[in-house]
Parts: structure tokens; C-alpha cells; sequence
């Protein structure tokens, strides 16, 4: 007979009410853990998709992701006749702001050109850009649709969405934008009028708008990346980044500080629910001090107590984690950042969950087997 | 062990003596109590508040370790000088019932699980132990009550299933402190009627720790003890025509 689930049926409404806390903690650290990996697939989605060998970024940075860069355009050019270069495509990245139809819109708008690397990959609707100017691929969890125009740029030049992807987000969570180069260097680089007169009058030329941010370039098959790399880090004015070292930049400069930020989080959750089940398993037991006093003088074993006491913190720990993993994957899509449920982390997460719930319930297990059975027999 | 066992004792104390603490905080609950219960017997222990009672019940359920003397259940030694058996629990789940003043169920397991949850401890299968528990509980006549909580018991039902819960291991020796004392008279008579037919029925020796001078007329022995001492040892008729002075 397992006294553990016969004293929690007793006393259910205790057990599901502090199991409904205890779901909702442990569901917020799931979800904490799921935003981190959410986070982690967002940031590498836009270079993965493009899929290039190498970066080619200003010296001294850490690619276009991480910091600044700025490069000249001809780079491009340039990179595409080294010896082992199958191809190559100047990009630029930058965040807007835009309102259409009164909704506030946050995009990172990726500036290429049309059949060089860099572009959307995948489209789920739509086409790609077809004309030099004024057309826009742009990721549906913008809430943007095929034909809408998005007003961009200090003139509020419209741009017509022509194709829609899905699943391209930052790791800040903004929808990706795809434009031309020459529109988006215009977009980054371009100054007003009255700027630029006060420029011409100080004698100073006119900032440069033939500048992009990096030069993404695959390799032919067989030919050394490393090797490459070091060819255009002989240019004093270039350098290049592998697909490795980038994702490695984006994963430690980019996503480090908000694991440790969620990392912390998790860990005053963890210790919070631990605290909540071992409140939760102590009172129970010192409700049952007389039964345990009972228990033992009539001849349970000591493992019979603890096996009550363990067991009813295992039931109350697994039964909130399964109800969290449960509100976490009913709820997880109305989030307005990627919440990405991993096995592993599940896994992490339970076995978490079970070493708290057995060091939670150390001290209630202590008290208990200190009981005298002498106890039971006063009165 | 120097001294002669009785042979046809089921328990046993000779010169059993317990005290607690040191120098002047010392205090002798119980000083060089000899005694014996045989098979069938109801003996009751009275005696004043602070007059040991408690105390041997405490030793002869072996939950409280006597300071001298020995002791023996069934022929078996239990206790010379320390307890010869280290595992006291197994000891008291296979030859020990124990039936409390409260009836001290589990309050979260019904009736027949209270039953039960004894005999499955001392090893036995569920279905074993509850066709066995629901036996007991008929033949103390609460069997259509088996399903009931405790909480939804009545006193006198309550104690009887505390009763069948002690019998469950068909124990040689019943210990019950103040059994009847949650219960009116007519209450309390049937269940020392109980404990009667049980000692007669199952060969127990069946100890009575009581302050309810109602019930002394059911004991066939009855222990006095006053300052940890036994001053009287005497069957009912001796005892009903001189009971000692000072007792309470």
C-alpha cells in the first residue's frame, strides 16, 4: 500500500493547489530555458540561412553581428577573384522603426543583392525582389502581408512587401526585412539635404553611402577556409570571420549575457520552488507526526517513513513539472519571443526538479525519523 | 541471568528498573519490578499519575530501554542488561499489539487499510492482508464499516478498529494504554468484553494501563504500582476484598 498517494488524496486540495504554484514556477523556468534556446536559434538563423564559408568584416571586429563593421563596397569584387571563391554577396544589417496602418513596426532590415549571397532563403509566399528599388521581403511574424506598403527612411519611401519567410527573427525577437543594397545602403548611410549643405559649406565630403557592413563568401568544394581566411586578413583593410567563428561571436558576445541573465532567473526560481516544496512536504509531515510516531512503534521500518515523505515530495515535484512542461507547450506560441522547448533541457530541467524535491524534503525526512514512537502512546 | 524462567509465562520482568537522568535530576520510574502475564490473561496496571504505568508499558513494548534487570517474551530473552534483538521494530510488528488511548489510526488510510498497512509491514500480499483485515474487522463486528476514514468512525467504532489494527499480526502480547477512556461505560464494557475474548480466544497475554475503575472488575490481575514500585500483584477476588492502601 503506498501511503505516500493515500495521504495526498487526503489532503488533495492542498497538494493541487500547491502543484498549480509549483507547475507555475517551474513553467516560467521552462519557458526561461526555452527563450534562451529560442534566443540561440534566432540569433544564428539569419547566418545560417545565408549559409556562407567566411565573413568579410572591417579589421579588428567581430563581424557584422556582434559590432560595427564597415567595409567598402567593392570589397565584393575584390574577395570574388581570390583563387577558391565560388561566390560572394555584400550585405548590410540595421534595425528600423516604422508605422503602417497604425501598428508600430521593429525591423532588422538586411540589405543584399538580388542573386548574390545574402538574400532570403525559403520563402513561404510570394517572390523574391525582382526590381532595383521599393520592394521588401520581410518575415511573417512581422504582421506584415503580400502588397502591404511599409513606409521606411527619413522620406518615408513605401516599400511593397513582394515575399514573406517564416521563422526569421533576431535574437532581439525583430522580424528580418529584406531590401535591395542600394536601398538599404541609402536607408543606412544617406544624409538629409540640409545636412549635407552644411557638410558642402564646411568643405567636408559628403559620407560615403557605397559602404556595406560585410561580404559573405562561400567556397568551392574542397578549398581550405582557414586558408582563404588568412589570404584577405593579408589585406590590412579587411578581415575575414569562418561561419564558425561568427556563430561563436554571436553565441558568447550576443547571447552570453542574456543566459546569464536568464540562468539567474532559473536559479532563484529553483531555489524558490525548492523552498516551496520543502514548506509544502514539512507541514505535511508535521501534520503526521503522531502517524509517523504511530507507524514506527507498531514496526515500520524507517525506510517505510522516508519512503512517505520522499515519495509525496517526488509526486508533488514531478506532477508540477509535468503541469509546467504542459502550460509551457499549450501557451508557448502566444509568447511574443520563440519559446524552444529542447529534450535536453526538459531533461536538465527534470532531473533539477527531482534532486530538489529530494534535498527539499532532507529536512522533514530528519524530523520524522528523530521521532520518538514513545509519541504515540502519550496521550 | 541468574534467575529460573518461567516457563509458562508469555512475558516476563524480573528486577527491571528504569531511570532517567543523573546525580540529583535522577528520577527511578520504575524500580525492580518483577512480574510475569500468562497466556489468556487481562492485566490490568493501575496505579496513581506518575506511579510508572506508562513507563512499563513503555519497557515491555519495548520502546523504552530498562536501566537493570531482564526480561523475556515467550521463553525468548528480549532484554538482559541491554536489548538482545537489535531490531526492536521487527520485534514489536511480530509479537507486539498495541492499542492507545486515542485510537491513533492513520487518519489519511480507512479502516481496513489501517489494518492492513500493519500486516503488509510484517511482509504479508495486499490481497492476503485485506481479505485477513476485513476478517478482523467482522469478527469485531465494525466490518461494514471497513471503508470509512477514521474521521467518519464513531469513538467506540474507531477503538475497534484499533483493536483489529493490534491483532492484526496475531500478537502474543497486547498492550493498551488506557483503552476505554474516550468511552462511555456500556462503550467501555464492550470493548474490555473484546479484549476478553481476544486473550481467551488467541492465547495473548493482553497488559491494561487504566485509571477507569469501571473496567477493574474486568481484569483477571491487576498490578499496583505507586513510585515505580509494584506494591500489589493480586487476582481479582484477593484484590476485591483488600485493595492496597494508597492506591489510586
Amino acid at each position: 500500500m503506498n501511503l505516500a498517494i493515500r495521504d495526498i488524496r487526503h489532503n488533495i486540495l492542498r497538494f493541487v493547489l500547491t502543484g498549480v504554484g509549483l507547475g507555475g514556477l517551474l513553467g516560467i523556468v521552462i519557458t526561461m530555458a526555452g527563450i534562451y534556446e529560442g534566443a540561440l536559434t534566432d540569433a544564428l538563423r539569419l547566418p545560417r540561412a545565408s549559409n556562407p564559408d567566411l565573413w568579410v568584416v572591417q579589421p579588428k571586429t567581430k563581424g557584422p553581428f556582434a559590432e560595427p563593421s564597415r567595409i567598402p563596397r567593392d570589397t565584393r569584387n575584390l574577395v570574388r577573384r581570390l583563387p577558391g571563391v565560388a561566390a560572394s554577396g555584400a550585405v548590410t544589417f540595421q534595425t528600423v522603426q516604422a508605422t503602417t496602418e497604425g501598428r508600430h513596426l521593429r525591423l532588422f532590415v538586411v540589405g543584399y543583392e538580388p542573386g548574390r549571397l545574402g538574400g532570403p532563403a525559403d520563402l513561404v509566399a510570394g517572390h523574391s525582389i525582382t526590381e532595383s528599388h521599393y520592394q521588401m521581403v520581410a518575415d511573417a511574424s512581422s504582421g506584415l502581408r503580400l502588397g502591404e506598403e511599409v513606409p521606411l527612411g527619413p522620406y518615408g519611401d513605401r516599400y511593397t512587401v513582394v515575399g514573406l519567410t517564416r521563422g526569421m527573427v533576431t535574437s532581439a525577437g525583430d522580424p528580418v526585412a529584406w531590401i535591395t543594397l542600394l536601398d538599404a545602403q541609402t536607408l543606412q548611410f544617406s544624409v538629409p539635404p540640409p545636412l549635407q549643405r552644411r557638410e558642402k559649406a564646411l568643405g567636408r565630403s559628403p559620407p560615403a553611402t557605397a559602404d556595406v557592413n560585410a561580404v559573405l563568401v562561400r567556397l568551392d568544394p574542397g578549398v581550405s577556409k582557414t586558408a582563404v581566411a588568412r589570404e584577405i586578413d593579408r589585406w590590412k583593410h579587411l578581415s575575414a570571420v569562418t561561419e564558425a567563428q561568427e556563430e561563436g561571436y554571436l553565441t558568447v558576445f550576443v547571447i552570453e549575457k542574456m543566459q546569464r541573465q536568464l540562468g539567474m532567473f532559473m536559479g532563484i526560481l529553483i531555489v524558490v520552488s525548492a523552498v516551496i516544496v520543502a514548506l509544502i512536504v514539512y507541514t505535511l509531515t508535521m501534520d503526521k507526526l503522531r502517524s509517523i510516531a504511530t507507524l514506527k512503534l507498531v514496526g515500520a521500518p524507517d525506510r517505510t517513513i522516508v519512503g512517505l515523505i520522499v515519495q509525496q515530495a517526488l509526486i508533488l515535484g514531478v506532477a508540477g513539472f509535468a503541469l509546467g512542461v504542459g502550460l509551457v507547450w499549450a501557451f508557448k506560441d502566444y509568447f511574443p519571443r520563440r519559446v524552444q522547448m529542447e529534450p535536453r533541457d526538459i531533461a536538465i530541467l527534470f532531473a533539477i526538479t527531482v534532486m530538489v524535491c529530494l534535498v527539499a524534503s532532507a529536512l522533514s525526512v530528519r524530523t520524522a525519523v528523530r521521532i520518538d514512537p514513545a509519541k504515540a502512546l502519550t496521550g | 541471568m541468574s534467575e529460573m524462567a518461567d516457563p509458562q509465562a508469555l512475558v516476563e520482568l524480573r528486577g527491571i528498573s528504569k531511570h532517567f537522568g543523573k546525580g540529583p535530576t535522577r528520577v527511578d520510574a520504575l524500580i525492580d519490578i518483577t512480574m510475569t502475564a500468562l497466556a489468556g490473561e487481562v492485566v490490568g496496571l493501575v496505579g496513581p499519575s506518575g506511579s510508572g504505568k506508562s513507563t512499563l508499558l513503555n519497557v515491555v513494548g519495548c520502546v523504552t530501554e530498562p536501566s537493570l534487570g531482564w526480561m523475556r517474551f515467550n521463553g525468548d530473552t528480549v532484554y538482559d542488561g541491554r536489548w538482545v534483538r537489535r531490531d526492536l521494530r521487527r520485534l514489536r510488528l511480530e509479537k507486539i499489539g498495541f492499542i492507545f488511548q486515542t485510537h491513533n489510526l492513520l487518519p489519511f488510510l480507512t479502516a481496513v487499510e489501517n489494518v492492513m498497512e500493519v500486516m503488509e509491514l510484517a511482509g504479508a500480499r495486499q490481497a492476503e492482508a485485506r481479505v485477513r483485515a476485513v476478517q478482523m474487522l467482522e469478527y469485531l463486528e465494525v466490518g461494514q464499516r471497513r471503508n470509512a476514514l477514521p474521521a467518519q468512525l464513531s469513538g467506540g467504532e474507531a477503538q475497534r478498529v484499533a483493536i483489529a489494527r493490534a491483532l492484526a499480526n496475531r500478537p502474543k502480547i497486547i498492550l493498551a494504554d488506557e483503552p476505554t477512556a474516550p468511552l462511555d461505560s456500556v462503550r467501555a464494557g464492550i470493548v474490555m468484553d473484546l479484549l476478553r475474548r481476544i486473550a481467551t480466544d488467541q492465547a495473548a497475554t493482553i497488559l491494561v494501563v487504566s485509571h477507569d475503575e469501571k473496567i477493574f472488575d474486568r481484569f483477571d490481575r491487576i498490578l499496583y504500582l505507586r513510585d515505580g514500585r509494584l506494591v500489589r500483584d493480586g487476582y481479582q477476588p484477593q484484590l476485591s476484598k483488600s485493595p492496597p492502601a494508597g492506591s489510586g
